[in-house]
């Protein structure tokens, strides 16, 4: 399981690195599908079919929006040669990449096994959940009965992304 | 916007209200099976998005229909609001309670409030969604003329 | 151990674009690669061995489960996700209407 997963995850680092120095941005943007949906299958193999379900569909969505934009545009990231301001942030990227890296190896040492992991919190939102909710799909107890604050404060967040839209779009810009 | 070819309006007649219906089943099986408000709600406006790219759309139905997006949304959020201010008004005075009788596990009608919620938060994530994508067509329609 | 390996360097590859790159797109795109690997470590952190998906059947209770509460919080966070990138994409666009460019030093220096 692990190692499938790895695998999986493997293809899409290769996908993100493609996406990420990709010439033409339409390939670009579609090289981010490869991440999605790769974590599609991710999802699935970590038995979370509620968030497989949510994924593909959020993906596919999130792709034609990008595609929308990239679609009337130049499409061509211009090559231009690193000036000294680039040499800086590249080393400088160089160094915050390494002090995560030396964050993260700390942090996994810290964690359980794969497959192994026993949050304290899982017991109560397991055990005697039925009773209390009623609902047999266990994640839709969890969404809107033990946290319900956490989902009235996303669905504000989404909202409030909504009216920036529309807020960012409605205006005539000054030419 | 311009629609698509003929092959393509008719297979998305074919297909765009099962979709819909797909959605609807997701939301309301939201607490017996994998699923739910969010996943049914972006299901739905997914269809909304499908028929519009398909069959193109002139700018003043679209604002029309932005409007009434906007106003779904927001009314599916005042509700859900609401529904969780009556547990606090008629329940046992806690926000989010859930006061409604259970009934058995498995059965369609069960789990107190849970399926109104998965309803009214399935409404609001569609409408967000759909009104997302309806303001990104009308500006590019607008940049045109 | 090798899973949280691989989504750690899926989330270093996403921070390296943000920092390199200098064309919103590339940006946006490594926004949410970075977004993709924190969902799919709480994923990892709510699997355990022989779980099955948290979905109870009452005529046949099991007895382990994946745990949920991860699976809960990243189920919202994937829709707010959407409506985030979008939101993203309106104010690139509008960038783009007045300047012409998507690479932010060119729109550093039009800016006057």
């Amino acid at each position: 399981m692990e190692i499938a997963i790895a695998i999986i995850t493997g293809l899409m680092i290769i996908g993100a690195l493609y996406a990420i120095h990709a010439k033409d941005l339409l390939s670009a943007v579609i090289a981010c599908g490869i991440v999605g949906y790769g974590l599609v299958i991710c999802f699935l193999l970590l038995k979370a079919p509620d968030l497989a379900i949510v994924q593909i569909v959020v993906e596919t969505i999130t792709l034609i929006i990008m595609v929308a934009v990239v679609l009337d545009s130049s499409r061509e990231e211009k090559f231009s040669k690193p000036d000294p301001q680039g040499y800086v942030s590249m080393t400088l990227s160089a160094l915050i990449l390494g002090v995560m890296l030396y964050f993260f190896i700390i942090s996994v040492s810290s964690l359980d096994e794969f497959g192994k992991s026993t949050l304290r919190m899982a017991g109560p939102y397991i055990e005697g959940a039925t009773e209390k909710t009623g609902s047999a799909n266990l994640v839709t107890g969890v969404v809107f009965d033990f946290r319900g604050y956490d989902t009235l404060g996303e669905a504000t967040v989404l909202v409030t992304a909504v009216l920036g839209v529309l807020t960012i779009l409605r205006i005539k810009g000054k030419k | 916007m311009k629609g698509m070819t003929t092959i393509v309006k008719k297979t998305t007649q074919l297909i765009a209200g099962m979709v819909f219906m797909y959605g609807i089943y997701v939301i309301i099986h939201g607490h017996l099976t994998p699923g739910g408000g969010f996943a049914g709600g972006v299901i739905l406006a997914g269809s909304f998005i499908l028929l519009i790219l398909a069959f193109g759309s002139d700018f003043v139905k679209l604002m029309k229909e932005e409007t009434g997006s906007t106003l779904y949304e927001n009314l599916a959020i005042l509700t859900v609001l609401l529904l969780a201010l009556s547990g606090l008004l008629l329940g046992t005075r806690i926000f989010f309670m859930n006061w409604m009788p259970k009934g058995t596990l498995g059965q369609l009608i069960s789990a107190g409030m849970l399926p109104l919620y998965n309803i009214f938060v399935g409404i609001e994530v569609a409408a967000s969604i759909l009104t997302i994508f309806l303001a990104l067509v009308i500006f590019k329609e607008e940049m045109k003329e | 151990m090798i899973a949280y390996w691989m989504c750690f360097i899926l989330f270093l590859v996403g921070l390296y674009g943000a920092i390199t790159r200098r064309n919103l797109i590339k940006i946006a795109i490594s926004l949410s690669i970075m977004e993709f690997s924190t969902f799919l470590f709480f994923a990892l952190i709510g699997y355990i061995d022989g779980g099955v998906a948290p979905i109870v059947d009452p005529a046949d209770p099991v007895k382990i489960y994946v745990d949920p509460l991860p699976q809960a919080l990243v189920l919202t966070a994937i829709v707010i996700g959407l409506a985030t990138t979008a939101m993203l994409m309106a104010v690139i666009i509008r960038i783009y209407r007045k300047y012409g460019t998507f690479d932010i030093r060119e729109i550093k220096n039009l800016r006057g």
